[in-house]
């Protein structure tokens, strides 16, 4: 067995189906072990895409994704996509080529320092040396992308090591001393835990994509239910509860739902749960949760007491805690002070529900996502890009399941929406997927028409078109005398020519119930499509400015029970 | 931001990449490294890191925990307050006459310093101690002509068990 072969053993060995990639002079030797395999590989059109759509699939599924590239360019084309699942703590394996061991240094051809690139962005990375190393350095990367806090792992393999003969097929884990990732909760925290919010007479939860990452969502409704806390999640924690749930009030932050914007303050403890509590989610530190207790619980040390100050910091896996939590609050009885709060909350959140009822053209975004929603399943798939079509997406979707929300939130990679959606859809292939885009964003991967009409990967990618880069336009015209520099993108292209030069069906869409009507039959059809959405390019969600308090958004939140 | 001299201490895997890691999570901070000494451990395959570094309690803090999730990381301590510290420094001192090469050697003697290289003109010597006895070795030297310094940066260990 040869150094690529023991690869896709490796893989096969680790569960894996499906790779995404794009060959190049140093994976050649890969490329050619892999014609004969069983591995299915996905060709992308720019390697960036490989990474992003591997990071769909390990969003969508809980499982490792996995993408490849050359070395050099197509190396370092890799390097938006591993940051970005570095930010959102997405476990993917990225393999790249390197040129052959003894030119490593030489400036040879297509040779990147990817390894020293890659280091503050990756949880690890790998460079095996030799062939019979390759099967423990697989092992282990699965082992630590997957575990504790999850995140990218980088493994660079030298073109001859690819060739080389294994004397030994060996893939024992490698012994890693420094890596111990808190799993257990500690007994005498979670007591307090229990102690305070005994104490509490207005809880709320903020839950984050920690809870939907360790599959904690049935024990945080639990706990929501046994202490009667409503439940506000980050935009990745999104799915974390029900959000048709009466006691689910939305994502809180910059773009967040009025209810938890105006709210979260008025709570006298405040239980986060796998968070890492943002500047994008908290807004101007000092008036965030300033007179509320906050329990914080988290896997990851480093993320506790980083930006808020926390009165009871538990290290740990959520499902692991929340569930020690729940057990302990057996006994617990709800007090009427509690019960009265809950019921405030509840009828808040449905007078404070943002308006998404509109008979406006050019369409208003509300009534596209709303009309997505009156045509997704629970079990259906949406990913969004970056900017204002996010935003729209986040705060008027209501996602009701785990893994079924899936957006770049650190990293805010515009590019991300269209390709994760392919790793979505591959990973899931059941579900019915749809990215959401705006027309910025889209243009940066629509060379990936081409990736789902070869392979026929029926995504539904919804390009919001308002010819602008809507969020920065959005600060200009608020923050910036309305000086829109370098923001309006034009006429070109158009989007329906774009997918059709590739095999793609669109449709253009500039009518209420158009989408509705289009998502539909997109839907029965299982065919890769594009819905082009002409929408109001001045619509903007109310928003934090920068430096603004929690409860100090601007704009005019307008209300759906304000409809006539 | 209140700048304090923290000495940390760490075992991390004897492998490449390790130094460029840690030394990159004080540089994302803005934090400038005093010094950093690695070299082999008590265990085979681990090295100790020792860094001297100024920097304000919370980022230190944040910096001990993220080198605290680097994998190839072990154990990291601050041992600012009990330790022992010593630094290795090499001095070529210009001799311009008989009188100086004396007054000199009688210098290294006082500081228990050594002389490793004579010739005509200059004299390597070799000190160890703390900063300060360092630095006022050198500002004794430097009436002389100083030539060249290589310092290797301070090296520590917690006292007692």
């Amino acid at each position: 067995m040869r150094g690529g072969e023991a690869i896709i053993e490796s893989l096969k060995n680790m569960g894996v189906k499906t790779i995404f990639g794009y060959p190049g002079g140093q994976t050649i030797p890969f490329y050619d072990m892999l014609y004969d395999s069983e591995l299915d590989h996905i060709l992308v059109r720019h390697e960036q895409c490989a990474a992003h759509a591997a990071d769909g699939y390990a969003r969508a599924s809980g499982k490792v994704g996995v993408c490849l590239a050359t070395s050099g360019p197509g190396a370092t084309n890799l390097v938006t996509g591993i940051a970005t699942a570095y930010m959102d703590s997405s476990p993917i394996i990225a393999i790249t080529g390197q040129v052959p061991t003894h030119l490593i240094g030489n400036d040879a051809f297509q040779e990147a320092d990817i390894i020293g690139i890659t280091m503050p962005i990756t949880k690890h990375s790998f460079q095996p040396k030799n062939p019979d190393l390759i099967p423990s350095i697989i092992k282990s990367s699965f082992e630590i992308a997957a575990t504790g806090r999850p995140g990218p792992i980088l493994i660079d393999v030298p073109k001859e090591v690819q060739e080389g003969e294994l004397s030994k097929f060996d893939d024992s884990i490698i012994d890693t001393p420094g890596y111990n990732p808190t799993i257990k909760g500690n007994i005498k925290q979670i007591k307090k835990a229990r102690d305070l919010i005994r104490e509490s007479k207005k809880p709320m939860i903020l839950a984050g994509a920690g809870v939907i990452i360790s599959n904690a969502c049935s024990e945080l409704k639990k706990l929501s239910d046994t202490i009667d806390a409503p439940v506000m999640t980050s935009l990745l924690g999104k799915g974390a509860i029900d959000e048709n749930d009466d006691m689910a009030l939305g994502m809180l932050g910059m773009h967040g739902r009025k209810v938890s914007n105006d709210y979260v303050n008025e709570s006298d403890l405040l239980i986060a749960v796998g968070i890492r509590f943002s500047d994008r989610t908290t807004g101007r530190l000092d008036s965030f949760v300033p007179d509320t207790k906050v329990i914080h619980i988290d896997i990851d040390p480093a993320e506790i007491g980083k930006n808020v100050d926390v009165d009871l910091p538990i290290v740990g896996d959520a499902k692991n805690v929340l569930s020690s939590l729940n057990k302990i609050l057996k006994d617990y009885e709800v007090s009427d002070d509690v019960k009265s709060w809950a019921n405030m909350i509840k009828q808040k959140k449905q007078d404070l529900l943002p308006r998404v009822t509109y008979d406006d053209i050019p369409l208003k975004p509300q009534t596209v996502i709303k009309e997505i929603s009156e045509v997704l399943t629970p079990e259906s798939i949406l990913t969004t890009d970056v900017g204002q079509n996010q935003m729209w997406a986040a705060h008027f979707y209501n996602t009701q399941k785990p893994r079924k929300f899936i957006s770049s939130g650190g990293l805010g990679t515009m590019g991300f929406g269209f390709p994760s959606a392919i790793g979505a859809k591959v990973a899931c292939p059941d579900d019915p997927v749809v990215s959401i885009n705006g027309d910025g964003g889209f243009l940066m991967v629509c060379q990936e028409l081409a990736t789902v009409r070869e392979y026929d990967i029926p995504v539904i990618a919804v390009v919001l078109e308002n010819r602008t880069l809507g969020m920065v336009y959005q600060w200009q015209s608020l923050l910036y005398n309305e000086r829109h520099s370098q923001t309006l993108l034009g006429n070109s292209p158009d989007f329906v020519k774009l997918a059709e030069s590739f095999g793609v069906n669109a449709v253009k869409i500039t009518k209420p119930g158009e989408t509705k009507e289009a998502l539909s039959s997109a839907i029965k059809d299982n065919e890769p499509i594009l819905l082009n959405v002409v929408i109001d390019s001045e619509e903007a969600l109310p928003m934090l400015p920068p430096g603004a308090g929690i409860n100090e958004m601007i704009g005019d939140y307008k209300l759906e029970k304000d409809v006539i | 931001m209140d700048l304090e001299y923290h000495i940390i201490s760490t075992l991390v895997e004897d492998k490449p990449g390790v130094l460029q890691k840690v030394a990159g999570l004080f540089n994302r901070r803005g934090f400038n490294i005093d010094s950093i000494t690695v070299g082999k451990s008590e265990i085979e395959g681990l090295s100790r890191m020792v860094i001297s570094v100024h920097a304000d309690k919370k980022g230190l803090e944040q910096v001990t925990k993220q080198l605290n999730k680097l994998v190839d990381v072990i154990k990291i301590k601050d041992i600012t307050k009990n330790a022992v510290k010593r630094e290795l420094c090499l001095i070529k001192v210009s001799v311009p006459n008989e009188k100086a090469r004396a007054e000199i050697m009688q210098y290294s003697n006082i500081f228990r310093a050594k002389i490793l290289d004579v010739t005509e003109e200059t004299l390597v010597i070799e000190l160890t101690g703390d900063k300060q006895k360092i630095n006022a070795f050198i500002s004794l030297l430097e009436n002389y002509g100083i030539k060249k310094i290589a310092r290797t940066g301070l090296t520590a260990m917690a006292r007692g068990v």
